[in-house]
């Protein structure tokens, strides 16, 4: 994270096939960066917690209200980029595991561990870091499809991460067999489609804001 | 809606309910080490009543603990749910024995791990979180920056309650608290405002170099 970005063995290819800009400051942003890099990321893990803790949301035509947690995962991923979007799950995760109560339902402590749900949360830096890596592909396409390759971001970090591991730990804690274990981890599918949906549209609205994020991926 | 759920917020004490118990007083790294075997345990013992003896194993913990029963319980009832939902699945999938099996099982983990955590203070655990990271300094972690990190979430997640709050209040007057678009967007950006703000305020001070 503090390293300049050309040193970065996983980062140098992204920067060639970019828009012209990055050689310019490059080290001296970097610098400079450190500081934001760490107020993003104690940011959005405080967003994280504060979308666990708070009321579901209602949304007009669906019966069940969504909560919010793994929006604020993958839109901490997409909007901070891979490293910074994986610290902020990162630091998420360890202070709610210390015992202060950010996960659902205000809940937190080492009893998460033991819970069937724990896959869940084990996946979640995962997701992050695997959403933030495509979403760095929205530099290279037109503004107006720049939510598409988002949701797709957000996407591939529920369906390669998040529901495989949850569902994996959920089945291996409960001792169900594959298929009765994936039909119980399926029913969070359709919901996450469309938080999904409001990850890409909330990052199209922070890049329109800021686009120095979607430039600057760490 | 804020306010009435704020109630577990009650500072930097966490779920931590004070004490001076012999289990307040273990170093934190034998509780976790403790905790650990158990988990173990839980999953080498098979049969019911090893399962139940670690329960009674972990309900001990809690009493030396002198953990209040009533708070207990009610923080226990969304697993006991969850334990008993697991019960009736498993005793129709696969008897009585795997049904008692799994469902304590869960319980004791829960409990046992319930039990650490109220009797550690959450920055001492943070303490030992921060010493276990340290060799992470090697990939570019560095341990300033995660107790940093951690003041900084901790102070932070109120004021986005808060601002929160604000955001609901402004859809509502616009007739929008339905529409998720209208809350979350300018939630996220203020927040990428505030932390951009707080990165700036860091620097100018000096910190987190």
């Amino acid at each position: 994270m503090s390293t300049a970005p050309q040193n970065e063995p996983r980062t140098s290819p992204t920067p060639s096939g970019a828009v012209a800009l990055p050689s310019v400051g490059a080290r001296g942003r970097a610098r400079s960066g450190t500081t934001t890099d760490v107020a993003l990321v104690a940011t959005f893990a405080a967003f994280i917690a504060v979308c666990a803790l708070l009321p579901s949301i209602p949304v007009a035509g669906i019966p069940v209200p969504i909560t919010l947690q793994t929006f604020g995962v993958l839109l901490a991923g997409v909007v901070l980029g891979p490293r910074r979007g994986a610290a902020a799950v990162g630091l998420y995760l360890a202070v709610g595991l210390a015992g202060m109560p950010v996960f659902a339902q205000a809940t937190g402590g080492l009893a998460v561990v033991a819970k069937p749900s724990f896959g869940y949360l084990i996946a979640f830096p995962l997701a992050a870091a695997l959403a933030g890596y495509v979403a760095s592909l929205a530099r290279r396409v037109r503004p107006a499809l720049r939510p598409f390759v988002l949701f797709g971001a957000a996407m591939s970090g529920s369906l390669v991460f998040i529901h495989p591991i949850g569902i994996a730990v959920m089945g291996w804690r409960l001792d169900l067999d594959p298929g009765a274990a994936i039909a119980l981890g399926a029913t969070f599918v359709p919901g996450d489609v469309i938080k999904n949906m409001l990850v890409a549209v909330v990052a199209a609205a922070i890049f329109r804001a800021f686009p120095d994020m979607l430039r600057v991926r760490r | 809606m804020s306010r009435r759920r704020r109630s577990p917020w009650i500072g930097p004490l966490g779920l931590y309910s004070p004490g001076s118990t012999p289990l307040h007083r273990a170093p934190v790294g034998a509780k976790l080490t403790a905790l650990a075997l158990l988990g173990l345990a839980v999953v080498l013992v098979r049969g019911p009543v090893g399962a139940l003896a670690l329960l009674a194993v972990a309900a001990a913990a809690a009493a030396v603990a002198r953990q209040p029963a009533r708070a207990t319980l009610t923080g226990l009832v969304p697993v006991l749910a969850t334990a008993a939902g697991l019960a009736a699945f498993q005793w129709w999938q696969q008897g009585l024995a795997a049904a008692i099996e799994v469902s304590v099982d869960l319980l004791t983990l829960v409990v046992a791990a319930g039990v650490v955590t109220a009797t550690t203070p959450a920055d001492r655990m943070l303490d030992a979180l921060e010493r276990a990271a340290r060799p992470l300094r090697h990939v570019g972690l560095r341990p300033e920056s995660f107790a940093l990190s951690v003041a900084l979430m901790l102070r932070t997640v109120p004021a986005l309650v808060q601002t929160a709050a604000e955001v609901r209040d402004a859809a509502r007057a616009r007739g929008l608290e339905r529409n998720p678009r209208a809350l979350l967007v300018p939630a996220a950006v203020r927040t990428v405002a505030r932390a951009r703000t707080t990165g700036a305020a860091l620097a100018a001070r000096g910190l987190g170099e």
